[in-house]
């Protein structure tokens, strides 16, 4: 059992992990998943008492790492693969870890044999490929019979043949009682290999559950609308009827809409009730993947997508979903007005759409050039015909 | 708690399967006795040619010594070496999950490469001196003689000596590269030269390898080398003292920061 309460690191100013409270219970497998420099390996080293923790504790057993009675023999961990002298034999590498514990040499010729190395055995670790690293690692990991495991990235250069039996070696060791934690980068790996999944980003915690709890709540089914190009209108009546039928309705980039919350036939029939004509209308599933991504992109990205409901109304702006107008029913807008907001507020005196505009205060010629804040008209030009057409 | 006699056990697996520890040590006792063989033989043919100040302190146990100053080039980089390699190779992490306590993994590592590094230089300074005086010819002197055994030994002392107190720097730096940087020339040619510069050379006097070196005299001052405000033994303890402060810098280094 690895339990870490309030584990915080810091790097000088920057923050490598914040407030981490998490147990890895013994008997399953289970996954810690981040993207590249979330904060994982800190966390590992931290367990492993390599790096002090800047507040906060992480136990082993109750014990703090450094206060284990022989460490070796209860706790085996693959940091990092490449961390062995190269040019000793992967044979003396092992030898001398296992001295250190009092393990038998026969110990050694075993493990070398679990992860397949026998027949390199006496060679230089310098020549091994990433892969005979990793096995390597996991083989010093082996080798005192520990009853807590740790491996950060164990499949990174494995083949298929070695990532299967890594990820059958985990369950393994899982069921027969040990505490196995797993770091990786891959969503797609730790929901093979997992029972249960920490999810970190930004050095936060993200989530805290069984891999079958986070699929369900992950991976939600929605359906993809397309309205005819270049029918702005048509699309915006049909985003506010769907809303209005309590669908989510998020824009994609490409002026599709993402809708959740209504099935397909029910779509069908709003649109039709709506005399929107449809160019696509098809279901769709999140992967996990997808899932995952969405979850560590941050806090701050995640809870923007969220409040999506309540800017449905606003043309929708691919790019920056979600920094729409305050919620109106459906607004009249003249087709190619909303594109406005698509742009960056042209320099100015050179704004296309000025001139004909009537609240358009902004003068065309040079002159405006000097004038200290002028881009500013522009920008408000859009609420301000939307006011108007109220 | 992990035991010292296992993590001493562990260290020497670790020294004895490296080529590296091979050809430092023998490359530490080749050069030493050559050279000093080497400026044997010449100065028995040029003995003459010496000024009259050289003639009156001359030291033969000293002048079969004269390839220590190449030779515990050596003995730095097998001491940087072997510390340097857990850094640079980062088998300092695994060591170190398997070792939480850092002063037992580190002074049993120190302990294992310094008694093995004293052991070489006993070896080579035992053999630096008879095949020395073998060619000095009429100018030798004998192990018996006063002092002699004394400097042979110190000989092979301040050679362990350097390796350990390239330890300590070398787990103060973390890393191979900055510490043979850093070491090489500083015995190579900044504590050579500022040994021959006015004024500064009262501050090389105390430098470890200047002070430590006094030991392998038996004549003291030989060869008209500059006074020194110590002898043989202060000389040495003066050394002791760097090398104390090295390995009190590295293990609070290595115990303060993070792996």
């Amino acid at each position: 059992m690895i339990e870490a309460v309030g584990l915080t690191k810091r790097y000088g100013a920057k923050t490598a992990v914040y407030n981490l409270s998490f147990q890895v219970r013994p008997g399953v497998v289970t996954g810690f998943l981040g993207p590249n420099g979330s904060g994982k390996s800190t966390t590992m080293r931290m367990i492993l008492g390599l790096d002090q923790p800047t507040a906060g504790r992480v136990t082993i057993g109750g014990h703090p790492f450094r206060q284990l009675p022989n460490a070796p023999r209860q706790v085996g961990a693959l940091l990092d693969a490449k961390a062995v002298h190269g040019g000793r034999s992967a044979r003396n590498h092992l030898l001398s870890l296992a001295q250190l514990a009092g393990i038998p040499a026969r110990r050694v010729d075993e493990v070398l044999g679990v992860v397949g190395l026998q027949d390199v055995a006496r060679r230089r670790s310098k020549g091994f490929s990433l892969g005979m690293g990793q096995r390597l690692g996991i083989a010093a990991a082996l080798l005192g019979d520990p009853q807590v495991l740790l491996f950060d990235e164990p499949v990174n250069g494995l083949d298929p043949e070695g990532i299967l039996w890594v990820r059958n070696l985990m369950k393994k060791l899982a069921s027969e009682g040990r505490t196995v934690f797993v770091s990786s980068h891959l969503m797609s790996e730790m929901a093979l290999t997992a029972d249960h999944l920490i999810v970190i980003g930004r050095g936060q915690l993200l989530s805290d559950m069984p891999v079958k709890q986070f699929i369900s709540a992950n991976s939600a089914d929605f359906a993809r609308v397309r309205t005819p190009e270049g029918e702005a209108a048509q699309r915006d009546k049909l985003s506010g009827v769907l809303v209005e039928a309590g669908g989510q309705v998020l824009p994609e980039p490409d002026g599709a809409l993402r809708v959740t919350g209504l099935p397909l036939p029910r779509i069908s029939d709003l649109a039709h009730g709506a005399d929107v004509r449809l160019w696509e209308l098809s279901p769709h599933q999140a992967s996990l993947e997808e899932a995952y991504m969405r979850l560590t992109q941050g806090a701050v990205d995640y809870r923007s997508t969220d409040d999506k409901l309540a800017h449905l109304q606003a043309p929708p702006q691919p790019g920056q979903p979600g920094y729409g107008l305050p919620p109106q029913p459906q607004p009249p807008l003249p087709a190619d007005v909303p594109q406005q907001g698509w742009y960056a507020p042209p320099p100015p005196g050179e704004n296309p759409y000025a001139a004909p505009q009537p609240p358009a205060p902004a003068p065309q010629p040079p002159a405006a050039a000097p004038q200290p804040s002028p881009p500013r008209p522009s920008i408000q030009k859009p609420s301000d015909t939307t006011e108007d057409a109220r | 708690m992990a035991a010292v006699p296992a993590v001493l056990q562990s260290e020497w697996t670790k020294i004895r399967t490296v080529s590296s520890t091979v050809w430092t040590l023998a490359s530490a006792v080749i050069v030493t006795v050559a050279m000093g063989a080497a400026l044997s033989a010449l100065l028995k043919s040029s003995f003459d040619d010496l000024s009259d100040l050289e003639r009156a302190t001359f030291d033969p146990t000293f002048v079969s010594f004269s390839g220590m100053v190449l030779g515990q080039l050596a003995m730095v980089v097998f001491g940087v070496l072997v510390v340097g390699t857990e850094y640079s190779s980062g088998m300092i992490r695994t060591s170190l999950a398997a070792v939480p306590q850092r002063a037992t993994f580190l002074f049993s590592k120190i302990a294992v490469a310094g008694a093995l590094a004293l052991l070489v230089g006993l070896v080579t300074s035992f053999l630096s001196f008879f095949l020395g005086q073998a060619l000095l010819g009429e100018h030798r002197t004998t192990i018996g003689a006063d002092n002699v055994l004394r400097a042979v030994v110190g000989g092979g002392i301040y050679m362990g000596l350097i390796a350990v107190f390239s330890m300590g720097v070398a787990a103060m730096l973390r890393s191979s590269m900055l510490s043979l940087g850093i070491l090489v020339p500083f015995f190579f040619l900044i504590s050579q030269i500022l040994s021959a510069v006015p004024k500064a050379k009262e501050v090389a006097k105390y430098f470890p390898d200047q002070a430590g070196s006094k030991i392998m005299q038996v004549v003291p001052d030989a060869l008209g080398s500059e006074k020194a405000p110590y002898g043989p033994w202060g000389g040495l303890a003066i050394m002791l003292v760097w090398v104390a402060a090295s390995l009190l810098g590295g293990y609070l280094v290595l115990k303060r920061r993070d792996a």
